[in-house]
Protein backbone atom coordinates (compact mmCIF):
# COMPACT_ATOMS: atom_id res chain seq x y z
CA UNK A 1 0.00 0.00 0.00
CA UNK A 2 1.60 3.09 -1.36
CA UNK A 3 0.75 6.80 0.29
CA UNK A 4 1.04 9.73 -1.41
CA UNK A 5 2.97 12.21 -0.24
CA UNK A 6 4.97 15.39 -1.37
CA UNK A 7 7.91 14.64 0.01
CA UNK A 8 10.67 11.96 -1.31
CA UNK A 9 10.56 10.06 2.52
CA UNK A 10 8.08 9.02 4.74
CA UNK A 11 6.76 11.63 6.84
CA UNK A 12 6.84 10.69 10.33
CA UNK A 13 3.11 11.68 11.68
CA UNK A 14 4.18 11.22 15.49
CA UNK A 15 6.40 13.98 15.55
CA UNK A 16 5.69 16.40 12.57
CA UNK A 17 3.01 18.20 11.22
CA UNK A 18 1.64 18.78 7.58
CA UNK A 19 4.30 20.95 6.47
CA UNK A 20 7.41 18.53 7.60
CA UNK A 21 7.36 20.71 10.87
CA UNK A 22 8.20 19.24 14.34
CA UNK A 23 5.04 19.92 16.24
CA UNK A 24 6.59 19.29 19.84
CA UNK A 25 9.89 21.43 19.16
CA UNK A 26 7.96 24.24 17.85
CA UNK A 27 8.82 27.90 18.42
CA UNK A 28 5.34 29.09 20.21
CA UNK A 29 5.19 25.99 22.13
CA UNK A 30 8.94 26.20 23.34
CA UNK A 31 8.35 29.67 24.28
CA UNK A 32 5.35 29.12 26.35
CA UNK A 33 7.11 26.09 28.23
CA UNK A 34 9.61 28.37 29.26
CA UNK A 35 7.15 30.96 30.47
CA UNK A 36 5.10 28.74 32.76
CA UNK A 37 7.90 26.95 34.21
CA UNK A 38 9.78 30.27 35.11
CA UNK A 39 6.51 31.70 36.33
CA UNK A 40 6.62 28.97 39.11
CA UNK A 41 9.99 28.80 39.87
CA UNK A 42 9.45 32.78 40.25
CA UNK A 43 6.52 32.18 42.84
CA UNK A 44 8.56 29.93 44.66
CA UNK A 45 11.21 32.40 45.18
CA UNK A 46 9.20 34.94 48.02
CA UNK A 47 8.22 31.22 49.63
CA UNK A 48 11.43 29.89 50.37
CA UNK A 49 13.01 33.20 51.22
CA UNK A 50 10.52 34.17 53.88
CA UNK A 51 10.84 30.25 54.93
CA UNK A 52 14.87 31.21 55.02
CA UNK A 53 14.67 34.25 56.76
CA UNK A 54 12.50 32.54 59.37
CA UNK A 55 14.93 30.10 60.11
CA UNK A 56 17.36 32.00 59.82
CA UNK A 57 16.53 34.47 62.15
CA UNK A 58 14.07 32.47 64.59
CA UNK A 59 16.77 29.81 65.38
CA UNK A 60 19.44 30.98 67.23
CA UNK A 61 16.74 31.21 70.13
CA UNK A 62 15.06 28.46 69.84
CA UNK A 63 15.16 26.51 72.78
CA UNK A 64 13.06 24.76 75.67
CA UNK A 65 12.80 27.81 77.54
CA UNK A 66 10.26 29.47 74.80
CA UNK A 67 7.86 26.96 75.87
CA UNK A 68 8.61 27.26 79.61
CA UNK A 69 9.14 31.30 80.45
CA UNK A 70 7.59 34.25 80.28
CA UNK A 71 7.93 37.30 77.99
CA UNK A 72 10.98 39.30 79.14
CA UNK A 73 10.37 42.92 80.45
CA UNK A 74 11.93 45.69 78.19
CA UNK A 75 15.58 45.61 78.55
CA UNK A 76 15.40 42.17 79.80
CA UNK A 77 17.19 39.21 78.59
CA UNK A 78 16.09 35.76 78.28
CA UNK A 79 12.86 34.58 79.15
CA UNK A 80 10.21 32.66 76.63
CA UNK A 81 6.82 33.36 75.27
CA UNK A 82 5.05 29.85 77.14
CA UNK A 83 1.94 31.96 77.81
CA UNK A 84 1.99 33.33 74.08
CA UNK A 85 1.93 29.58 72.96
CA UNK A 86 -0.51 28.27 74.90
CA UNK A 87 -2.82 31.76 74.52
CA UNK A 88 -2.76 31.17 70.98
CA UNK A 89 -3.76 27.66 71.38
CA UNK A 90 -6.30 28.41 73.40
CA UNK A 91 -8.09 31.26 71.49
CA UNK A 92 -7.69 29.18 68.51
CA UNK A 93 -9.01 26.59 69.98
CA UNK A 94 -11.96 28.42 71.26
CA UNK A 95 -12.62 30.11 67.99
CA UNK A 96 -12.72 26.32 66.31
CA UNK A 97 -15.24 25.28 69.06
CA UNK A 98 -17.59 28.04 68.23
CA UNK A 99 -17.34 28.07 64.16
CA UNK A 100 -16.54 24.34 63.17
CA UNK A 101 -20.35 23.22 64.22
CA UNK A 102 -22.02 26.31 62.91
CA UNK A 103 -20.20 25.74 59.50
CA UNK A 104 -20.48 22.51 59.11
CA UNK A 105 -24.74 22.29 59.94
CA UNK A 106 -25.23 25.09 57.89
CA UNK A 107 -23.38 23.64 55.32
CA UNK A 108 -24.96 20.73 55.18
CA UNK A 109 -28.01 22.26 55.43
CA UNK A 110 -27.30 24.39 52.11
CA UNK A 111 -26.01 21.88 50.01
CA UNK A 112 -28.08 18.34 51.86
CA UNK A 113 -31.31 20.01 52.61
CA UNK A 114 -32.63 22.85 50.36
CA UNK A 115 -29.97 24.05 47.93
CA UNK A 116 -32.28 26.17 45.88
CA UNK A 117 -33.83 27.90 48.70
CA UNK A 118 -33.46 31.68 48.97
CA UNK A 119 -31.85 31.31 52.23
CA UNK A 120 -29.54 29.11 51.06
CA UNK A 121 -28.88 31.60 48.46
CA UNK A 122 -28.55 34.63 51.04
CA UNK A 123 -26.11 32.37 53.68
CA UNK A 124 -23.89 31.44 50.37
CA UNK A 125 -23.82 35.12 49.30
CA UNK A 126 -23.26 36.08 52.97
CA UNK A 127 -20.82 34.18 53.59
CA UNK A 128 -18.66 34.67 50.32
CA UNK A 129 -19.19 38.49 51.91
CA UNK A 130 -18.00 38.07 54.78
CA UNK A 131 -14.26 36.26 54.04
CA UNK A 132 -12.82 39.05 52.56
CA UNK A 133 -13.78 41.32 55.93
CA UNK A 134 -11.38 43.37 57.53
CA UNK A 135 -10.23 41.14 60.53
CA UNK A 136 -9.57 44.45 62.75
CA UNK A 137 -13.82 44.55 62.08
CA UNK A 138 -13.82 41.42 63.78
CA UNK A 139 -12.13 42.37 66.63
CA UNK A 140 -13.85 45.51 67.06
CA UNK A 141 -17.37 43.86 66.95
CA UNK A 142 -16.56 41.03 69.11
CA UNK A 143 -15.51 44.34 71.56
CA UNK A 144 -18.87 45.38 71.15
CA UNK A 145 -20.22 42.58 71.87
CA UNK A 146 -18.12 40.28 74.57
CA UNK A 147 -15.63 42.57 76.20
CA UNK A 148 -18.07 45.80 76.84
CA UNK A 149 -20.75 43.91 77.70
CA UNK A 150 -19.07 41.59 80.25
CA UNK A 151 -16.86 44.72 81.33
CA UNK A 152 -13.46 43.33 80.42
CA UNK A 153 -10.93 41.87 77.98
CA UNK A 154 -10.24 38.15 78.09
CA UNK A 155 -9.48 34.63 76.06
CA UNK A 156 -13.53 34.27 75.35
CA UNK A 157 -13.39 37.92 73.53
CA UNK A 158 -10.60 36.89 71.48
CA UNK A 159 -11.85 33.66 70.50
CA UNK A 160 -14.83 34.81 69.98
CA UNK A 161 -13.10 37.18 67.36
CA UNK A 162 -11.06 34.52 65.71
CA UNK A 163 -14.58 32.23 65.42
CA UNK A 164 -16.21 35.14 63.36
CA UNK A 165 -13.26 35.71 61.22
CA UNK A 166 -12.98 32.02 60.10
CA UNK A 167 -16.75 30.89 59.60
CA UNK A 168 -16.99 32.03 56.47
CA UNK A 169 -13.73 29.99 55.10
CA UNK A 170 -15.24 26.84 57.09
CA UNK A 171 -18.83 27.07 55.96
CA UNK A 172 -17.54 27.83 52.26
CA UNK A 173 -15.13 24.66 52.43
CA UNK A 174 -17.63 22.28 53.97
CA UNK A 175 -19.93 23.00 51.27
CA UNK A 176 -17.38 22.12 48.71
CA UNK A 177 -16.30 19.18 50.73
CA UNK A 178 -19.42 18.15 50.53
CA UNK A 179 -20.60 18.73 47.14
CA UNK A 180 -17.38 16.85 46.27
CA UNK A 181 -19.14 13.72 47.45
CA UNK A 182 -20.59 11.68 44.56
CA UNK A 183 -24.17 12.03 44.29
CA UNK A 184 -24.67 8.10 43.16
CA UNK A 185 -23.77 7.56 47.18
CA UNK A 186 -26.38 9.16 48.11
CA UNK A 187 -28.79 7.77 45.54
CA UNK A 188 -27.76 4.64 46.67
CA UNK A 189 -28.71 5.31 50.35
CA UNK A 190 -31.93 6.76 49.61
CA UNK A 191 -32.61 3.87 47.42
CA UNK A 192 -32.01 1.45 50.50
CA UNK A 193 -34.67 3.37 52.31
CA UNK A 194 -31.93 6.02 54.19
CA UNK A 195 -33.68 8.95 55.58
CA UNK A 196 -31.90 11.92 54.99
CA UNK A 197 -30.25 12.21 58.21
CA UNK A 198 -28.65 8.79 58.02
CA UNK A 199 -27.76 9.54 54.67
CA UNK A 200 -25.42 12.47 55.45
CA UNK A 201 -24.80 10.87 59.04
CA UNK A 202 -23.42 7.37 57.94
CA UNK A 203 -22.13 8.28 53.86
CA UNK A 204 -22.01 12.08 53.23
CA UNK A 205 -19.82 13.42 55.69
CA UNK A 206 -17.46 10.15 56.48
CA UNK A 207 -16.89 10.92 53.18
CA UNK A 208 -16.13 14.12 53.06
CA UNK A 209 -14.19 14.37 56.04
CA UNK A 210 -10.70 14.89 54.13
CA UNK A 211 -11.82 17.71 52.91
CA UNK A 212 -13.91 19.22 55.29
CA UNK A 213 -10.12 19.09 57.47
CA UNK A 214 -8.40 21.22 54.64
CA UNK A 215 -10.83 23.74 55.13
CA UNK A 216 -10.73 23.80 58.87
CA UNK A 217 -6.83 23.92 58.67
CA UNK A 218 -6.85 26.91 56.46
CA UNK A 219 -9.01 28.78 58.66
CA UNK A 220 -6.67 27.50 61.84
CA UNK A 221 -3.92 28.85 60.02
CA UNK A 222 -5.58 31.97 59.12
CA UNK A 223 -6.79 32.16 63.19
CA UNK A 224 -3.75 32.00 64.15
CA UNK A 225 -1.88 34.74 62.45
CA UNK A 226 -4.09 37.43 62.97
CA UNK A 227 -2.87 40.25 65.33
CA UNK A 228 -5.88 42.49 64.65
CA UNK A 229 -8.87 40.55 66.23
CA UNK A 230 -6.81 40.23 69.31
CA UNK A 231 -5.42 43.68 70.29
CA UNK A 232 -8.84 44.88 70.91
CA UNK A 233 -10.50 41.48 72.79
CA UNK A 234 -7.43 39.51 74.55
CA UNK A 235 -5.56 42.37 74.82
CA UNK A 236 -1.90 40.85 76.33
CA UNK A 237 -0.46 39.38 79.11
CA UNK A 238 3.02 39.09 81.21
CA UNK A 239 1.53 36.14 83.11
CA UNK A 240 0.80 32.50 82.92
CA UNK A 241 -3.46 32.05 82.27
CA UNK A 242 -5.18 32.15 85.30
CA UNK A 243 -8.63 32.08 84.02
CA UNK A 244 -9.83 32.41 80.32
CA UNK A 245 -11.73 35.83 81.78
CA UNK A 246 -8.42 37.66 82.11
CA UNK A 247 -6.37 39.78 79.11
CA UNK A 248 -4.15 36.48 77.49
CA UNK A 249 -0.94 36.73 75.57
CA UNK A 250 -1.07 34.90 71.62
CA UNK A 251 2.24 34.72 69.52
CA UNK A 252 0.56 37.10 67.11
CA UNK A 253 -0.10 40.21 69.51
CA UNK A 254 3.56 38.92 71.06
CA UNK A 255 5.08 39.57 67.93
CA UNK A 256 3.51 42.85 67.08
CA UNK A 257 4.53 44.41 70.39
CA UNK A 258 8.37 42.51 70.50
CA UNK A 259 9.06 43.93 67.20
CA UNK A 260 8.62 47.48 67.75
CA UNK A 261 10.74 47.17 70.75
CA UNK A 262 14.11 49.23 70.20
CA UNK A 263 15.84 46.44 72.14
CA UNK A 264 17.84 43.24 70.05
CA UNK A 265 17.13 40.96 71.99
CA UNK A 266 13.32 41.53 71.68
CA UNK A 267 13.56 41.54 68.20
CA UNK A 268 15.35 38.40 68.11
CA UNK A 269 12.71 37.00 70.30
CA UNK A 270 9.93 38.51 67.73
CA UNK A 271 11.62 36.28 64.53
CA UNK A 272 11.50 33.12 67.08
CA UNK A 273 7.96 33.66 67.72
CA UNK A 274 7.49 33.78 64.33
CA UNK A 275 9.00 31.11 63.55
CA UNK A 276 6.96 28.98 66.25
CA UNK A 277 3.89 30.39 65.07
CA UNK A 278 4.53 29.07 61.66
CA UNK A 279 5.55 25.60 62.65
CA UNK A 280 2.66 24.79 64.84
CA UNK A 281 0.41 25.83 62.05
CA UNK A 282 2.54 23.28 60.18
CA UNK A 283 2.20 20.86 62.59
CA UNK A 284 -1.51 20.65 63.08
CA UNK A 285 -1.87 20.88 59.48
CA UNK A 286 0.13 17.98 58.91
CA UNK A 287 -1.14 15.72 61.51
CA UNK A 288 -4.53 16.90 60.10
CA UNK A 289 -3.57 15.65 57.29
CA UNK A 290 -2.58 12.36 58.55
CA UNK A 291 -5.22 11.25 60.77
CA UNK A 292 -8.17 12.11 58.21
CA UNK A 293 -6.54 11.18 55.05
CA UNK A 294 -8.38 9.02 52.24
CA UNK A 295 -8.40 5.59 53.22
CA UNK B 1 -45.50 -29.21 57.00
CA UNK B 2 -44.50 -26.38 55.17
CA UNK B 3 -46.50 -23.89 53.98
CA UNK B 4 -47.05 -23.38 50.43
CA UNK B 5 -46.21 -19.95 49.22
CA UNK B 6 -49.71 -17.97 48.03
CA UNK B 7 -50.35 -17.93 44.30
CA UNK B 8 -48.74 -15.10 42.90
CA UNK B 9 -50.40 -12.28 41.80
CA UNK B 10 -50.69 -11.08 38.44
CA UNK B 11 -50.71 -7.61 39.23
CA UNK B 12 -48.45 -7.54 42.08
CA UNK B 13 -47.19 -4.08 41.00
CA UNK B 14 -50.00 -2.48 39.34
CA UNK B 15 -49.79 1.08 37.35
CA UNK B 16 -53.40 2.81 36.71
CA UNK B 17 -53.76 6.03 34.93
CA UNK B 18 -50.33 6.79 35.50
CA UNK B 19 -49.44 10.27 34.08
CA UNK B 20 -46.03 11.93 34.88
CA UNK B 21 -44.58 14.99 35.39
CA UNK B 22 -41.35 17.03 35.00
CA UNK B 23 -42.00 20.66 35.95
CA UNK B 24 -44.01 21.49 32.45
CA UNK B 25 -42.71 18.71 30.42
CA UNK B 26 -45.15 15.52 30.58
CA UNK B 27 -42.56 12.13 30.63
CA UNK B 28 -45.72 9.47 30.55
CA UNK B 29 -48.74 9.36 29.26
CA UNK B 30 -51.75 7.51 30.53
CA UNK B 31 -49.69 4.13 31.35
CA UNK B 32 -51.80 1.24 32.61
CA UNK B 33 -50.26 -2.24 33.29
CA UNK B 34 -50.02 -5.00 35.69
CA UNK B 35 -46.18 -6.53 36.52
CA UNK B 36 -47.07 -10.36 37.67
CA UNK B 37 -45.70 -11.68 40.77
CA UNK B 38 -42.13 -13.69 40.72
CA UNK B 39 -41.28 -13.13 37.15
CA UNK B 40 -39.26 -10.83 35.19
CA UNK B 41 -40.57 -8.22 33.46
CA UNK B 42 -38.26 -6.19 30.98
CA UNK B 43 -39.02 -2.38 30.28
CA UNK B 44 -37.64 -1.62 26.18
CA UNK B 45 -38.01 1.24 24.12
CA UNK B 46 -35.76 4.02 22.52
CA UNK B 47 -33.72 6.58 25.04
CA UNK B 48 -36.12 8.66 26.19
CA UNK B 49 -39.47 6.66 26.51
CA UNK B 50 -40.18 6.82 29.47
CA UNK B 51 -39.10 3.72 30.78
CA UNK B 52 -36.48 4.63 33.37
CA UNK B 53 -39.12 7.38 34.39
CA UNK B 54 -41.93 4.80 35.28
CA UNK B 55 -39.02 2.15 36.97
CA UNK B 56 -37.93 5.03 39.83
CA UNK B 57 -41.41 6.01 40.28
CA UNK B 58 -41.91 2.50 41.65
CA UNK B 59 -39.92 3.50 44.65
CA UNK B 60 -40.71 6.85 44.72
CA UNK B 61 -36.96 8.03 43.92
CA UNK B 62 -38.05 10.50 41.36
CA UNK B 63 -39.42 12.51 44.07
CA UNK B 64 -35.78 13.54 45.29
CA UNK B 65 -35.90 15.38 42.05
CA UNK B 66 -37.84 19.02 42.20
CA UNK B 67 -41.17 19.91 40.40
CA UNK B 68 -42.31 16.67 39.53
CA UNK B 69 -46.20 15.70 40.06
CA UNK B 70 -48.20 12.74 39.07
CA UNK B 71 -51.43 11.57 38.47
CA UNK B 72 -53.07 8.32 38.57
CA UNK B 73 -52.47 5.30 40.81
CA UNK B 74 -49.21 3.09 41.50
CA UNK B 75 -50.10 0.01 43.81
CA UNK B 76 -48.24 -2.69 45.11
CA UNK B 77 -49.81 -5.64 46.44
CA UNK B 78 -53.28 -4.22 46.61
CA UNK B 79 -52.27 -1.04 48.34
CA UNK B 80 -51.51 2.08 46.84
CA UNK B 81 -47.67 3.48 47.40
CA UNK B 82 -49.16 7.02 47.41
CA UNK B 83 -50.94 6.35 50.77
CA UNK B 84 -50.44 9.21 53.50
CA UNK B 85 -49.98 6.57 55.64
CA UNK B 86 -46.82 4.94 53.58
CA UNK B 87 -43.13 6.19 54.77
CA UNK B 88 -41.44 6.59 51.43
CA UNK B 89 -38.67 5.31 53.64
CA UNK B 90 -40.98 1.80 54.65
CA UNK B 91 -41.65 2.12 50.72
CA UNK B 92 -37.86 2.19 49.73
CA UNK B 93 -36.88 -0.71 52.20
CA UNK B 94 -39.39 -2.88 50.48
CA UNK B 95 -38.07 -2.60 47.09
CA UNK B 96 -34.89 -3.09 45.82
CA UNK B 97 -33.07 -0.59 43.38
CA UNK B 98 -29.77 -1.67 41.14
CA UNK B 99 -29.26 1.49 39.47
CA UNK B 100 -27.17 1.50 36.01
CA UNK B 101 -23.69 2.48 36.39
CA UNK B 102 -22.90 0.64 39.91
CA UNK B 103 -22.73 2.67 43.38
CA UNK B 104 -21.08 1.34 46.43
CA UNK B 105 -20.24 2.79 49.15
CA UNK B 106 -16.98 3.73 49.90
CA UNK B 107 -16.73 1.54 52.78
CA UNK B 108 -16.04 -2.43 52.86
CA UNK B 109 -18.17 -5.04 51.24
CA UNK B 110 -19.50 -6.17 54.65
CA UNK B 111 -20.64 -2.60 55.80
CA UNK B 112 -22.14 -2.17 51.55
CA UNK B 113 -24.64 -4.90 52.54
CA UNK B 114 -25.26 -4.34 55.78
CA UNK B 115 -26.21 -0.59 55.32
CA UNK B 116 -29.94 -1.34 55.00
CA UNK B 117 -30.04 -3.60 57.71
CA UNK B 118 -27.97 -0.99 60.13
CA UNK B 119 -30.16 1.98 59.04
CA UNK B 120 -33.49 0.07 60.37
CA UNK B 121 -31.92 -0.42 63.75
CA UNK B 122 -30.46 -4.36 63.38
CA UNK B 123 -27.43 -4.23 64.32
CA UNK B 124 -26.96 -7.81 66.04
CA UNK B 125 -23.73 -9.42 64.66
CA UNK B 126 -25.25 -12.44 63.77
CA UNK B 127 -28.30 -11.43 61.96
CA UNK B 128 -25.59 -9.14 60.38
CA UNK B 129 -22.92 -12.06 59.11
CA UNK B 130 -26.07 -14.21 58.25
CA UNK B 131 -27.42 -11.34 56.09
CA UNK B 132 -24.12 -10.79 54.16
CA UNK B 133 -23.62 -14.24 53.08
CA UNK B 134 -26.97 -15.49 52.04
CA UNK B 135 -26.72 -11.93 49.72
CA UNK B 136 -23.48 -12.39 48.76
CA UNK B 137 -24.75 -15.92 47.99
CA UNK B 138 -27.52 -14.98 46.40
CA UNK B 139 -25.31 -12.02 44.29
CA UNK B 140 -23.24 -15.21 43.31
CA UNK B 141 -20.33 -13.51 44.56
CA UNK B 142 -19.74 -15.19 48.20
CA UNK B 143 -16.86 -17.53 46.76
CA UNK B 144 -14.84 -14.70 45.18
CA UNK B 145 -15.41 -12.33 48.00
CA UNK B 146 -15.64 -14.33 51.70
CA UNK B 147 -11.91 -14.01 52.15
CA UNK B 148 -11.95 -9.98 52.29
CA UNK B 149 -15.32 -9.29 53.39
CA UNK B 150 -13.22 -6.43 55.39
CA UNK B 151 -11.81 -4.95 52.33
CA UNK B 152 -12.99 -1.59 50.48
CA UNK B 153 -16.09 -2.64 48.00
CA UNK B 154 -14.44 0.54 45.57
CA UNK B 155 -11.37 -2.62 44.80
CA UNK B 156 -14.13 -4.73 43.29
CA UNK B 157 -14.09 -4.87 39.35
CA UNK B 158 -16.97 -4.18 37.25
CA UNK B 159 -18.92 -7.04 37.17
CA UNK B 160 -18.23 -7.63 40.88
CA UNK B 161 -19.35 -4.50 41.87
CA UNK B 162 -23.03 -4.67 40.37
CA UNK B 163 -23.19 -7.96 41.92
CA UNK B 164 -22.16 -6.69 45.12
CA UNK B 165 -24.77 -3.50 44.27
CA UNK B 166 -27.42 -6.51 43.57
CA UNK B 167 -26.41 -8.35 47.16
CA UNK B 168 -26.84 -5.03 48.84
CA UNK B 169 -30.26 -4.71 47.06
CA UNK B 170 -31.67 -7.86 48.06
CA UNK B 171 -30.30 -7.85 51.61
CA UNK B 172 -33.20 -6.59 53.53
CA UNK B 173 -35.23 -9.18 51.64
CA UNK B 174 -37.47 -6.87 49.62
CA UNK B 175 -40.62 -7.27 47.62
CA UNK B 176 -40.03 -5.87 43.99
CA UNK B 177 -36.42 -5.86 42.67
CA UNK B 178 -36.03 -2.83 40.18
CA UNK B 179 -32.53 -2.77 37.59
CA UNK B 180 -32.41 -0.15 35.72
CA UNK B 181 -30.08 -0.99 32.85
CA UNK B 182 -27.75 -3.24 35.34
CA UNK B 183 -25.83 -4.87 32.32
CA UNK B 184 -25.41 -1.81 30.20
CA UNK B 185 -22.04 -1.06 31.94
CA UNK B 186 -20.19 -4.38 31.71
CA UNK B 187 -18.58 -6.58 29.93
CA UNK B 188 -20.07 -9.90 28.19
CA UNK B 189 -19.07 -12.69 30.26
CA UNK B 190 -19.99 -10.54 33.73
CA UNK B 191 -23.12 -9.39 31.82
CA UNK B 192 -24.20 -13.36 31.24
CA UNK B 193 -23.31 -13.81 35.15
CA UNK B 194 -25.86 -10.90 36.20
CA UNK B 195 -28.61 -12.55 33.28
CA UNK B 196 -28.02 -16.09 35.33
CA UNK B 197 -28.42 -14.28 38.77
CA UNK B 198 -31.68 -13.04 37.52
CA UNK B 199 -33.16 -16.43 36.46
CA UNK B 200 -32.63 -17.80 39.77
CA UNK B 201 -33.73 -14.58 41.85
CA UNK B 202 -36.64 -14.46 40.19
CA UNK B 203 -38.18 -17.16 42.16
CA UNK B 204 -37.77 -15.33 45.46
CA UNK B 205 -38.67 -11.60 43.69
CA UNK B 206 -40.68 -9.87 41.68
CA UNK B 207 -38.00 -8.24 39.06
CA UNK B 208 -38.17 -5.13 36.89
CA UNK B 209 -35.53 -4.84 34.62
CA UNK B 210 -35.34 -1.78 32.02
CA UNK B 211 -33.15 -2.69 29.09
CA UNK B 212 -31.59 -1.69 25.99
CA UNK B 213 -30.57 -4.54 25.10
CA UNK B 214 -33.27 -6.70 22.99
CA UNK B 215 -31.31 -9.85 23.14
CA UNK B 216 -30.96 -9.51 27.12
CA UNK B 217 -35.07 -8.79 27.18
CA UNK B 218 -35.64 -12.12 25.26
CA UNK B 219 -33.16 -14.24 27.10
CA UNK B 220 -34.37 -12.67 30.52
CA UNK B 221 -37.86 -11.36 31.14
CA UNK B 222 -41.05 -13.55 31.09
CA UNK B 223 -43.15 -10.30 29.81
CA UNK B 224 -41.62 -7.07 27.76
CA UNK B 225 -43.60 -3.65 27.84
CA UNK B 226 -42.34 -2.09 25.17
CA UNK B 227 -42.66 2.61 25.46
CA UNK B 228 -42.25 4.60 23.04
CA UNK B 229 -42.18 8.89 23.80
CA UNK B 230 -43.80 8.33 27.68
CA UNK B 231 -46.91 5.79 26.39
CA UNK B 232 -47.05 2.02 26.69
CA UNK B 233 -47.37 0.76 23.38
CA UNK B 234 -47.65 -2.85 24.16
CA UNK B 235 -47.07 -5.33 27.02
CA UNK B 236 -47.26 -8.93 26.08
CA UNK B 237 -45.53 -12.16 27.21
CA UNK B 238 -41.51 -12.04 25.78
CA UNK B 239 -42.28 -14.54 23.44
CA UNK B 240 -44.69 -13.14 21.87
CA UNK B 241 -43.66 -9.47 21.34
CA UNK B 242 -40.33 -10.28 19.75
CA UNK B 243 -41.69 -12.91 17.10
CA UNK B 244 -45.39 -11.66 16.45
CA UNK B 245 -46.08 -8.24 18.12
CA UNK B 246 -49.47 -6.90 17.58
CA UNK B 247 -48.36 -3.10 17.49
CA UNK B 248 -46.53 -1.52 14.31
CA UNK B 249 -44.67 0.61 16.07
CA UNK B 250 -43.26 -2.27 18.07
CA UNK B 251 -42.35 -4.48 14.85
CA UNK B 252 -40.67 -1.34 13.75
CA UNK B 253 -38.18 -0.64 16.59
CA UNK B 254 -37.76 -4.53 17.62
CA UNK B 255 -36.23 -5.17 14.09
CA UNK B 256 -34.40 -2.04 14.32
CA UNK B 257 -36.20 0.12 12.04
CA UNK B 258 -35.92 3.08 14.60
CA UNK B 259 -34.59 3.99 18.24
Amino acid sequence: MSTVSNTTEPVDFFTKDKGGRSVARSFGNKVLNVICVGLAFLTLIPLLSIIYLLFHKGLPLLTWSVFTELPPAAGQIGGGFGNAILGTLLMVGIALVIATPFGILSAIYINEYAPASRLSNAVRFVAKLLTGIPSIICGVFAYAVIVLTTGGFSAWAGGFALAILILPTILLTAEQALIGVPKAYREASYGLGGTNFQTIWRIVLPDSLPAMMTGIMLAVARAAGETAPLIFTALFSQFWINSLKEPTASLSVLIYNFSTLPFDHQINMAWTASLVLVLLVTAANISAQVVFRKK
Amino acid sequence: MTPTLPQPRADFLKVQDFNFYYGKKQALFNVNMEIPERQVTAFIGPSGCGKSTLLRNFNRMNELIDGVRHEGQILLNGRSIYDKKIEVIALRRSIGMVFQKSNPFPKSIYENIVYSMRIAGINGKSVLDETVERSLKGAALWDEVKDRLNESALGLSGGQMQRLCIARAIANRPEVLLMDEPCSALDPIATAKVEDLIHTLKKEFTIVIVTHNMQQATRCSDRTAFFYLGKLIEFDDTQKIFSNPSQKQTEDYITGRFG
